[in-house]
């Protein structure tokens, strides 16, 4: 346990400068917008003289030289704050805060379900490879790794939503339903069948090639050769000796398809108009409110920092080397 | 010549390669298959497809003939994939490079630059990139790379880190090269086999990454993509799905395209003999 924290603590330490780099680079990045939230407020009032312009910069402290903004937007940092929003006019930690509930329904029912289905499948394809079951989802798991999760989200609409009515088209619940407890979990169920089963499909893909490669080049290795010699049953060398030590390269794949899929999850919940975190991007995109869009980024980081110290300490209980070489140090 | 043979050999690299083929020549001939602007209105709006010979895959929503698109939208997606991936692929090899050479101070800086750059969604990047700057083709083309050049650039370092302490950069070393011309005219060139290989992947990850931006209106307005299709065909989605159907079986049918011919082409690159 004492290595595990200490673990997360190195982790947390060294990924410190990281994230500086991305608040620096978001900054002038977003620096080189034409145009200031002030600017896109006023077209959006329908315009205003160039007294309340300034009046309204150096109420936002947008009248002050980049550098110091800059240096106000890390100080303010940490202390959890964000910024203001322009757009929608409200403190952009609490907009984040109130949106992320709905995509971590979204993100951790895709990746457990991509997870589950996506090993399952691999060890089935590599239990023997060459062969036609292994052939065939092969073929499959590229034609699904080829599919844009967005356009397989529409199909899936117009099939499961406008024709068969098994799911709604939208949303994250029923509006103004007045379900309360297990009710509404399973109201929100219904509604993020179809976008989870879009997002998922890619990563589902993606985690079988990766189980079977994994296996494919486990096969090789002498132990599975002592293990057979030694008359254990077939389902146990499976399971025990070779799809258990390619299961490590799938957990590192999970860790590195974080940021992709919360990136993946812009476009879902767009297209199935779900009021979570990634749409927010695409309303502060919208909006033009930069200050907003800089929050979302900087949390995405964070967001992926733990989700890899997460798979961090899931690797360590999984391989116990990682943990050994971390008491020593 | 024996590369070709073992490129020849992979039944895979053969069909991305007829894949990719069909679809470079339809791209090159567009201006010539479709004369003019593709988003010119050709006819009256929602045109089923198979009913007029002259507008075989009917109109859309604003009666703009959708083969004219499909065949022009192969342009954008070819164009864009593959530029978007020579940048990345250029950048990555060239600061993967520079950092397992120079070791130190310097590669742990850049190391922590690609590190930043693998923590932010490379899609959140692309989305902030070029709603900063305008879409326009080569800001979308620059906005993929950002998000996609740390793969090469980890890969090219692993690999220098292996060649550096070869005996012909010793050699190098010895008669006096500069460090970085050894950096970049022995090491890099040694270095670039296996970050050619991944190179497919991140064509066919920038086909689509554009789509997905062009779905969401940040394509350039004024060239026809897939995903700018897709999009148009939402608004009919439930009187008329295959205009947003057909664009989307294009997408799917270049990137499995590209994955196999990238399939050949590292078992091209492998050294060694592929087992069956």
């Amino acid at each position: 346990m004492n290595s595990a924290l200490r673990l997360i603590g190195r982790r947390a330490i060294s990924s410190i400068p990281v994230l500086l780099i991305v608040v620096i680079g978001t900054f002038f990045l977003l620096e080189l917008a034409p145009g200031d939230a002030v600017d896109a407020y006023l077209v959006s009032i329908g315009g205003g003289d160039a007294a309340l312009t300034e009046q309204l910069r150096a109420q936002y402290g947008l009248d002050q030289s980049p550098l110091s903004r800059l240096w106000l937007y890390v100080t303010a940092l940490l202390r959890f704050d964000l910024g203001w929003s322009v757009g929608f006019n409200r403190p952009i930690s609490e907009l984040i805060l109130e949106r992320l509930p709905n995509t971590f329904y979204l993100m951790g029912s895709a990746t457990a379900l991509s997870f589950v289905l996506g090993t399952a499948l691999g060890i089935v394809s590599g239990a023997r490879i060459g062969s036609l079951r292994d052939r065939l989802l092969s073929i499959g798991s590229l034609a699904l790794y080829a599919i844009p999760s967005f356009w397989l989200g529409l199909v899936l609409s117009v099939v499961f939503a406008v024709q068969l009515r098994w799911f709604p088209t939208s949303g994250i619940e029923t509006i103004a339903s007045g379900k309360e407890g297990f009710d509404r979990v399973l109201d929100i169920a219904r509604h993020l069948v179809l976008p989870v089963s879009a997002l998922s499909m890619i990563y589902l893909a993606l985690f079988l090639r990766v189980m079977r490669a994994g296996m494919a080049e486990i096969w090789r290795q002498d132990f599975v050769r002592a293990a057979r010699a030694k008359g254990i049953t077939r389902p146990r060398l499976v399971l025990r000796h070779v799809a258990r030590n390619a299961l490590l390269p799938v957990v590192t794949m999970l860790g590195l398809q974080a940021a992709s899929m919360l990136g993946g999850s812009v476009v879902i919940e767009s297209v199935f108009a779900i009021p979570g975190f990634g749409r927010l991007a695409q309303e502060a995109v919208g909006l033009r409110d930069a200050p907003l869009l800089m929050g979302i980024i900087v949390v995405s980081a964070v967001l992926v920092i733990l989700v890899n110290m997460i798979i961090d300490l899931i690797y360590a209980f999984l391989d116990p080397r990682v943990g050994a070489s971390e008491r020593n140090t | 010549m024996s590369a070709l043979i073992r490129f020849a050999r992979s039944p895979e690299g053969l069909a991305g390669l007829v894949i990719l083929a069909v679809l470079a020549i339809v791209a090159a001939l567009a201006p010539l298959l479709f004369p003019g602007d593709p988003l010119r209105i050709a006819g009256t709006p929602m045109i089923a497809p198979f009913t007029d010979p002259s507008l075989p895959l009917g109109t859309d929503r604003l009666g703009r003939n959708v083969l004219a698109g499909l065949v022009h939208g192969a342009r954008a997606s070819l164009i864009v994939g593959i530029a978007a991936a020579i940048v990345a692929v250029l950048i990555g090899s060239i600061v993967g490079t520079l950092a397992g050479f120079a070791g130190g101070l310097i590669d742990e800086a850049l190391m922590r630059v690609v590190d930043a750059f693998q923590i932010v969604p490379g899609f959140l990047l692309a989305l902030a990139f070029v709603s900063v700057l305008q879409p326009s083709l080569p800001i979308v083309i620059l906005a993929i790379a950002l998000g996609a050049w740390t793969g090469p650039a980890r890969l090219a370092r692993a690999e220098v880190l292996s060649i550096r302490e070869r005996d012909y950069v010793a050699s190098a070393r010895i008669i006096g090269m500069h460090p970085l011309e050894i950096a970049l005219r022995e090491v890099l060139p040694n270095a670039l086999p296996p970050v050619l290989a991944l190179s497919a992947v991140i064509v066919a990850g920038a086909v689509l990454t554009e789509a997905a931006l062009s779905f969401l209106g940040l394509g350039d307005p004024n060239i026809v993509t897939w995903g700018s299709m897709i999009a148009e065909g939402r608004a009919v989605l439930r009187s008329a799905p295959y205009l947003s159907i057909v664009p989307g079986i294009a997408l799917i049918a270049t990137v499995i395209g590209t994955y196999l011919f990238g399939e050949g082409l590292s078992a091209m690159l492998s050294r060694r003999e592929q087992q069956s």
